[in-house]
This record gives C-alpha cells, sequence and structure tokens, in this order.
C-alpha cells in the first residue's frame, strides 16, 4: 500500500513544489512568457527546459529497464497518429491557457496560494472535461 | 541572477523549478511507469477518464501538488500571484479542461513527458498549444484586455 501510494505522492510534492519555485503558479509570469511581442519575460523557457532535460535522460534509463521500480509494467502511451482533435483541443487549451495563465498543474497547486481564485478555476477546469466526457459517451 | 536584457526573468529559479518538474516526472516513470500529466491525472481522479493509474495513486499525485507548493511558499515566505477575475478565470478552466481532454494531454504530459522523448503527438501539440497561448495573449494585449488584477 505504502509503496503503491508513496511515489505518485511525493511525484505531485516535487511537481508542486517545481512549479512554484519556478514561478508557474502566477499567472503574470506565465503570461508574461506568451507575451512574446511585449515585455516578454523568458522564466518558463527554463521551466520547460530544466523540466525536459531531467526527462530525456529518464527516458534513457526506461529503455534499459524490465519493469518500473513500483509497478508490474510500463503503461506509456504509444499513439503516433496526429487528429483534428489532438490539434483543435490543444488550440482551445492554449487559448484558456493564454486567457488566464494558467494549465492544470499550477491551477491545481495554486489552491493553497490563492484558494478562492484557483478553486473557480479548477471547478471549470473539471466541468470542461466533464463536456467532453458526456460527448464521448453519447458517440 | 538576472538575464541581460530581461530584468523580470528569474532564470535560476526557473530552473530549478524546471528541475524538479523534471525529476518528479522521472519518479512517476521510472518508480510507477506512468506519464506524469496532469489534465490526465485529475480527470483520472475524479472519475471523468478510464484509463490511466490507480484512482487512488491519481488522487495522492493531486494532493501532491498543493503540498509541494505550500513547502516552497513557506520557505520562501510567500508567493507572488496575480489572477484574473473570477469570470475569467471560470472561462480560461472550462477552454483548459475541455482542450486538455480532446487534445489528450497539456503542459506537463505533452510539453515536458512527451517532448522529451520526441513524441510526434506531443510536439504537435506542444507547437500548437504555444502558439494559441502566444496568439491570445498578443489579440488581448492589442485589445487593451488587462486580466491580471
Amino acid at each position: 500500500m505504502i509503496k503503491r501510494l508513496l511515489p505518485p505522492l511525493v511525484s505531485g510534492g516535487l511537481f508542486g513544489a517545481g512549479l512554484a519555485l519556478g514561478g508557474m503558479t502566477d499567472p503574470a509570469r506565465v503570461r508574461g512568457f506568451l507575451d512574446l511581442f511585449g515585455g516578454w519575460d523568458p522564466t518558463l523557457a527554463f521551466v520547460m527546459g530544466g523540466a525536459v532535460l531531467v526527462m530525456a535522460i529518464a527516458w534513457r534509463f526506461q529503455r534499459g529497464m524490465a519493469r518500473p521500480i513500483f509497478a508490474e509494467k510500463f503503461s506509456i502511451p504509444d499513439r503516433s497518429d496526429l487528429t483534428l482533435p489532438l490539434v483543435g483541443g490543444s488550440a482551445l487549451f492554449g487559448i484558456g491557457w493564454g486567457i488566464a495563465g494558467l494549465c492544470p498543474g499550477p491551477g491545481i497547486a495554486a489552491l493553497v496560494i490563492e484558494p478562492a481564485s484557483a478553486a473557480i478555476f479548477v471547478v471549470a477546469l473539471l466541468a470542461g472535461m466533464g463536456v467532453v466526457r458526456m460527448m464521448e459517451k453519447d458517440a | 541572477m538576472t538575464l541581460p536584457g530581461f530584468p523580470e526573468a528569474a532564470p535560476m529559479a526557473g530552473l530549478g523549478g524546471g528541475v524538479l518538474i523534471g525529476l518528479a516526472a522521472a519518479l512517476m516513470l521510472l518508480g510507477a511507469g506512468r506519464i506524469a500529466g496532469v489534465s490526465g491525472i485529475a480527470a483520472r481522479a475524479t472519475g471523468l477518464s478510464d484509463s490511466g493509474m490507480s484512482r487512488s495513486s491519481a488522487w495522492m499525485f493531486l494532493v501532491g501538488l498543493p503540498l509541494g507548493a505550500a513547502i516552497v511558499a513557506f520557505a520562501s515566505g510567500g508567493l507572488e500571484a496575480q489572477f484574473a477575475d473570477p469570470i475569467v478565470l471560470a472561462i480560461a478552466g472550462l477552454l483548459v479542461g475541455i482542450g486538455t481532454r480532446l487534445g489528450s494531454g497539456c503542459t506537463s504530459g505533452h510539453g515536458v513527458c512527451g517532448v522529451s522523448r520526441l513524441s510526434q503527438r506531443s510536439v504537435v501539440a506542444t507547437i500548437t498549444f504555444m502558439i494559441a497561448g502566444i496568439a491570445t495573449v498578443a489579440i488581448m494585449n492589442s485589445m487593451g484586455l488587462e486580466v491580471l488584477k
């Protein structure tokens, strides 16, 4: 039980700490990065760069492993098809991200920084996910 | 340390934060064998997705996010943050929720986990949401829309 539940808790904790340290829980910093044609703030590029660098190394380790340390098998997406929902959904996400300067991780992490504002965002986020869920069930 | 020409930027804090996020995603991958994609994990925890890690694991990850942020906020004596008005947050949240489910991921799953292994879908998704975000901010600025208080 502990062996199964501790890794995701520690992973989430490190993730939230990284978001906060990197300034990503401040929508002003995120929108500053997206403001490429204004007073551009490149901080988010350093956050992304640091995270991608560490993960690129992790993927190299992963290739040499038969199974993960605390689970029976790797469950990794293997799709490579480029679809309309992928591009259209990502565009909608990007518009929402630009409007308020929040994506899912920072929105949830910010529940302890600006609880009322973050909660509104998170509830709307889940409602949006619920809309897609209902569309998929109808289809 | 500041970046010449960008007085607002915090490159070292950004890099440090990015490394922590990378370590978090690496622990999820090498420890649990899964992708640390926050939108997918949030959908999984709340029963809005049938695939992915166990719901208890998903909840543990989600609880960890604010805990980790709280530790940094406490250690640094509080964090600055400017948020938009409730109506703006609600509209943005809806778009992010719909978009990340249709697009199968967000900044973490596509932007960090997928891009770092050069997944074709993740690279396309990341370029798309970056362009959409940059265009949105540019259009809002040109209209004089100030949303952050």
